[in-house]
C-alpha cells in the first residue's frame, strides 16, 4: 500500500502546489468531516439557475466551517451534450502543460477554456481552473482493448489524478459539471458564478472537515463520469472499500471516503449493471435478520448481493446524495446515524440534511418525509436524459 | 541407562492439607503420585511430571503445588536446559524428539504488536446491546459481480453462486482427528459447532458414524492417508478440505501408533485394528498444482458440486504464490496454518523451526490475491495460535474471512498445554484413547464449555466492532486501516500492510 502522496514527495515537487489540490500535508487514513447536503431537481427536466441552491445551503451554515463547499449541476452544457467535460484544477503551469499534452494525445478536444469565476470574499488561493470538452480518440480507446469509452475516460481521470503533479480532474461527465473549492459553499457558488448556469438537477455540499488543512480537491461533490456524490459522514469501512475497489482499477487518490462511494456506484451500476435500488442494497445492505424474513426470491437476491459485495458495504454514519444525468438518489447508512429529509412538490424534488432549507426555497412545499435507515430515495426524470447511452437500461431497472 | 535429565517440575504437597484421598494418585496417568500405606503418606515421582496440572486442579484440599524446578544448568544463553535435555534424551534413546501442541518458541507474536482502532467524535461507536451487530460469514468462492435479470418488470438473480458455508460467527474448530483426540472430544466439538452455528473439522481421522448427524456443521478432511474417506463421508460433510500441510509440521506426514487404533478408530479410519496409521508426507497423487486441481475437481464432482472445497496448507515462505495457484486450481477456501499451530504429535525440530507466523502469511496471501484480482474467488481461513477474540478481530482486519481455533478449544476443555499429547496419556481425557482417561471428558459439559467460549468471544468481537463504529463483520474484513503496529520495523509494517501507531 503506497502511503498518500509518497511518490510525489519523492520527486521533491513543491509542496504548496499539491497541498492546495490534494492536501497531502497530513497523511491521515482518510478525511474526516461532518457536513450539510442539499439536492434539488425538476423531474420534468426544466432547467433552473443555481441561486436557490446557494440560499438553501447557506441556511445550514452551522454544518460547515468554511473549509470546503461545492456543487454539481446537470444539464448545464447542452451545446456540448455529447462531449465529456473535464473540469481540472492546476497548481501550476507545468501541471497544466502535462495534462493538456496528455489530453491532446488521447482525446480530440473541441473546446478548452478557463472556468469563469469572479473574485469573492471568503475564497482565496484558488488554483487555475480549466475545462475541456472532449471526445476520446477511437484509436486510443481500441488500443486499450476497451469497448466502452466510459472505461477509457475513467482510466484517463485516474491517470491524471494519480500521475500528473499539480493537476486534478474534479469533474468528468457529459452535460454536467462540478464546481467546488475551499470556502463556505455559498461563497464558492458566487465565486463560480453559478447563477449563470441552468441545470435540472443540482446538488450542494458544505463541509466541516476536522482537518485544518483545507484543499480544493477535497471538497465535495466527488465525481466520476456523470456520477456525483455529496456526503455527510464518515465511512468506518473505508479501508476495505478502498482495497476492494483497487481490485477493479480504481485508485483512491484523495483518501476520502466520499471518493470511494463515487467509485463504488460506478462499479456497481455502470460496470456491473445493478439497478440503483440494488446498488443501495449493497451500500446499505439490509440486516441478515431482515433478509432471512424476505420472500424466497428476494432473500436469495439479497443474500447473493451481500455475499458478493460485502466488501462494498458502507459502514459508519452517512447520508449521501448520489446523482447522475437522470436521477437524484438519497441514501443513509442502515442504522441511520446521519440525517436526511426528502421533499416533493409536483415535479420539484428535494433531498436535504435538514428540512428548513427546502421550505426556504419552495414556499409551497408540503410533502416532506424522513426515509428510514438504508432505504434509498430515488428521484427520477420523467424522461431519462437522452445524452447518455444505456441510461434507459439502468434507469428502467430501478424499482 | 541412568537418565541425566533433571525433573522439569517440582511437586510440593502440603502435608497438613493432604487428606490422603488419593485423587492425585488416580488422576495421574504418568504415575507421578504414589500412596504408601505403611507410612500413610503420598509421594511424588517428580521426574515423571509433565506439568498438566490435573492433580493440582482436582485436589480437594489445594494441597498441591507444581512449579518449575529452580535447579539451573550452568547459565548459558546457548546451552540452555532445554538444549541439554534434548541431547540427553537423544543420547539415551537414539530417537527423533517428539512433542505435541504448537511451537513454544518466542518468534515474534504479531497479534501482540498490533492494536485496534475505535471511534471518537467524528463517528459514533455502536452499542451492540442496543443495535444489531452482524458476525454472519459465508465461506466459499464469490463471483466478481452479480447479474440480475434486466428488462422491465424482471428482477431476478441470474448468477448462481458457488456453494457457501454459512457461519454465525467467524470462528471454527480446527482439524483435530479422531485418533489423536478422543471420541468424546470429537463429540464436544461437533455439538458445540452445531449449537453455535459454525463448523468443526474432522482432521484426517474420518468421521465416526454417530457424528454424522452433525454433518451440516462438519468439514471433512481428505488427507494424504485418505483415512476414512468414502462416499458417505464426503456426502455427510458441509464442506471438504484437502489437507496438504499443517503448521506444526509442514512438509511431513503423520503417524498414529497402532496401540491407539482401537476397534472404533479402526472402523472409522478403515484400517485394521492395532496397525499404525501412517499418513505420507505428500499426497502421492499431488506432485504439482495441476494434480491439486484434479483432486479438487474430483471431490466436487463426487459431491455434485454442492460443497465448497477448502485446501489447507502450512504457512511457508511462498504461501502467497502457492495460495494464488490454489485459487486458480479451484479451491473455494484457502486455509493457512501458521508456525504456532498445534498437533497431536510432531518432531520437535520441525514443529519449532519450520514455517512462518500466520500473521505474515495471512497479510501476504490476502495482498497477493487482491493484486491478482482474485481475492473474491476464495475465502481465506487462518489457523495457528489464535488465542482470543482480539486475535480473531486482528486476523479478520488483516484479511481473513474466518479463523480456526484448535489449541484454544482444547484449553476450554481442560487442556493445560503440557505438550504431551503424543504420549496418549492426556490426563484431561482429550488426546488419549484410554477409556479410563477419555471418560473424564463429559460430552455434555465439554459442549457447554465450548459453546460458552464461542459465545464469549463473539460478544467480545461485537463489542470491538461496535467501538470501531462497524456493525457487520464484512466491513472489518481486510480493513487494515483499523490496525496499527507498535514496535515493529518498517519492513514488518510493510509486510503486514499496516501503519505504525501514531501515524
Ligand atoms: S489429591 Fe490432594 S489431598 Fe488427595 S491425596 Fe493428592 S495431594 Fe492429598
Ligand atoms: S491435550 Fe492433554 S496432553 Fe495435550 S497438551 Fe493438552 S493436556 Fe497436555
Amino acid at each position: 500500500m503506497r502511503p498518500p502522496g509518497s511518490r510525489r514527495r519523492a520527486r521533491g515537487k513543491a509542496g504548496g502546489v499539491e497541498t492546495v489540490l490534494r492536501g497531502i500535508r497530513f497523511r491521515d487514513d482518510k478525511d474526516f468531516s461532518g457536513c450539510s447536503i442539499f439536492g434539488m431537481m425538476n423531474a420534468a427536466g426544466r432547467r433552473f439557475d443555481g441561486a436557490p441552491m446557494l440560499t438553501a445551503i447557506a441556511n445550514m451554515k452551522e454544518r460547515s466551517n468554511g473549509l470546503g463547499g461545492g456543487f454539481a449541476a446537470y444539464g448545464i452544457y447542452p451545446e456540448y451534450a455529447d462531449l465529456y467535460c473535464f473540469h481540472v484544477m492546476y497548481g501550476d503551469e507545468a501541471g497544466k502543460r502535462e495534462t493538456e499534452d496528455f489530453l491532446a494525445a488521447n482525446f480530440s478536444v473541441e473546446q478548452a477554456e478557463v472556468i469563469p469565476t469572479s473574485a469573492c470574499d471568503g475564497v482565496s488561493d484558488a488554483p487555475l481552473l480549466w475545462r475541456y470538452f472532449a471526445q476520446p480518440r477511437e484509436a486510443n480507446v481500441s488500443a486499450c482493448e476497451m469497448e466502452d469509452p466510459d472505461d477509457f475516460m475513467v482510466q484517463a481521470v485516474m491517470r491524471i489524478n494519480a500521475d500528473i503533479d499539480g493537476a486534478f480532474t474534479f469533474s468528468s461527465g457529459k452535460n454536467m459539471g462540478v464546481f467546488k473549492g475551499v470556502g463556505f459553499p455559498e461563497d464558492i457558488g458566487r465565486f463560480f458564478r453559478l447563477d449563470e448556469y441552468e441545470g435540472y438537477i443540482w446538488v450542494a455540499h458544505g463541509r466541516f472537515p476536522t482537518n485544518t488543512q483545507a484543499w480544493w480537491g477535497g471538497a465535495h461533490p466527488f465525481n466520476i463520469l456523470d456520477w456525483s456524490v455529496v456526503h455527510n459522514g464518515e465511512i468506518s469501512s473505508y479501508g476495505i472499500n478502498q482495497r476492494h475497489l483497487e481490485m477493479y482499477g480504481y485508485k483512491c487518490t484523495l483518501y476520502t471516503d466520499t471518493e470511494v462511494i463515487a467509485y463504488a456506484v460506478d462499479l456497481l451500476v455502470r460496470r456491473h449493471g445493478l439497478s440503483v435500488a440494488d446498488m443501495a442494497g449493497v451500500l446499505a445492505a439490509p440486516l441478515w435478520e431482515d433478509i432471512d424474513r424476505m420472500p424466497p426470491r428476494e432473500r436469495e437476491l439479497h443474500t447473493a448481493l451481500r455475499q458478493t459485495y460485502g466488501s462494498l458495504l458502507l459502514n459508519g454514519p452517512f447520508s449521501v446524495i448520489v446523482s447522475n444525468l437522470s436521477q437524484m438518489i438519497g441514501l443513509t447508512d442502515r442504522i441511520r446515524l446521519r440525517p436526511l429529509v426528502a421533499g416533493r412538490n409536483g415535479d420539484w424534488m428535494y433531498l436535504s440534511s435538514e428540512e428548513a432549507p427546502m421550505h426556504l426555497v419552495d414556499a409551497s412545499l408540503t410533502e416532506t418525509w424522513i426515509p428510514s435507515g438504508g432505504e434509498p430515495i430515488i428521484f427520477q426524470l420523467r424522461e431519462p436524459a437522452a445524452s447518455r447511452e444505456g441510461v434507459e437500461a439502468w434507469g428502467g431497472a430501478a424499482v | 541407562m541412568k537418565s541425566y535429565i533433571i525433573p522439569e517440575f517440582l511437586v510440593e504437597r502440603d502435608d497438613h492439607h493432604c487428606i490422603r484421598c488419593e485423587v492425585c494418585v488416580r488422576q495421574c496417568a504418568f504415575d507421578v503420585h504414589r500412596y504408601d500405606e505403611e507410612e500413610d503418606e503420598v509421594f511424588a515421582h517428580e521426574d515423571k511430571c509433565v506439568g498438566c496440572l490435573r492433580c493440582v486442579t482436582l485436589c480437594p484440599t489445594n494441597a498441591l503445588v507444581v512449579r518449575d524446578n529452580p535447579t539451573r544448568v550452568p547459565a548459558n544463553a546457548n546451552w540452555t536446559r532445554e538444549v541439554l535435555h534434548n541431547i540427553y534424551k537423544q543420547a539415551e534413546t537414539g530417537g527423533v524428539l517428539l512433542t505435541g501442541m504448537g511451537c513454544d518458541k518466542e518468534y515474534r507474536n504479531y497479534w501482540d504488536r498490533i492494536t485496534l482502532d475505535a471511534s471518537q467524535v467524528t463517528n459514533p461507536s455502536i452499542d451492540p446491546l442496543r443495535e444489531p451487530m452482524e458476525l454472519r460469514t459465508y465461506l466459499g468462492s464469490k463471483p466478481d459481480a452479480v447479474e440480475i435479470g434486466g428488462g422491465r418488470g424482471r428482477h431476478e438473480l441470474e448468477t448462481r453462486l458457488a456453494p457457501q458455508l454459512r457461519l454465525e460467527t467467524p470462528i471454527m474448530f480446527s482439524a483435530l482427528s479422531y485418533g489423536a483426540i478422543s471420541y468424546n472430544t470429537c463429540e464436544c466439538l461437533a455439538r458445540a459447532a452445531a449449537e453455535v452455528g459454525t463448523c468443526y473439522n474432522t482432521g484426517e481421522g474420518g468421521l465416526h458414524r454417530d457424528l454424522y448427524r452433525y454433518g451440516g456443521h462438519t468439514i471433512c478432511q481428505v488427507a494424504s492417508g485418505r483415512f476414512g474417506v468414502h462416499a458417505d463421508y464426503l456426502e455427510a460433510a458441509a464442506a471438504l478440505e484437502i489437507k496438504i500441510g499443517q503448521g506444526a509440521k509442514p512438509g511431513i506426514g503423520g503417524h498414529l501408533p497402532g496401540e491407539k487404533v482401537s476397534e472404533e478408530i479402526s472402523r472409522t479410519r478403515m484400517i485394521p485394528k492395532g496397525t499404525d496409521a501412517l499418513s505420507p508426507a505428500p499426497h502421492h497423487d499431488i506432485y504439482s498444482i495441476e494434480d491439486l486441481a484434479q483432486l479438487i475437481y474430483a471431490l466436487k464432482e463426487a459431491t455434485g458440486w454442492q460443497k465448497p472445497v477448502s485446501v489447507k496448507i502450512a504457512a511457508v515462505h511462498n504461501s502467497a504464490a502457492i495460495a494464488s495457484g490454489m485459487v486458480r486450481a479451484g479451491a473455494d477456501i484457502i486455509a493457512l496454518d501458521g508456525i504456532r499451530g498445534g498437533t497431536g504429535a510432531a518432531p520437535t525440530m520441525i514443529r519449532d523451526n519450520v514455517g512462518i507466523p500466520i500473521e505474515l502469511a495471512l497479510a501476504a496471501v490476502d495482498a497477493r490475491l487482491r493484486e491478482e484480482g482474485i481475492r473474491n474467488r476464495a475465502s481465506v481461513v487462518v489457523a495457528g495460535g489464535i488465542r482470543s477474540s482480539a486475535d480473531v478481530v486482528k486476523a479478520v482486519a488483516l484479511g481473513a474471512d474466518a479463523v480456526y481455533i484448535g489449541t484454544a478449544a482444547l484449553v476450554a476443555l481442560g487442556c493445560h498445554v503440557c505438550q504431551k499429547c503424543y504420549t496418549g496419556k492426556c490426563n484431561w481425557g482429550i488426546a488419549t484413547q484410554d477409556p479410563y482417561l477419555t471418560k473424564r471428558l463429559n460430552p455434555e459439559v465439554g459442549t457447554r464449555r465450548l459453546v460458552n467460549l464461542l459465545t464469549a468471544w463473539s460478544h467480545e468481537i461485537m463489542e470491538i466492532l461496535g467501538g470501531m463504529g462497524i456493525n457487520a463483520i464484512e466491513s472489518l474484513r481486510g480493513n487494515r486501516l483499523r490496525l496499527r503496529g507498535v514496535g515493529l520495523t518498517r519492513e514488518e509494517l510493510d509486510m503486514l500492510g499496516i501503519k505504525h501507531a501514531g501515524a
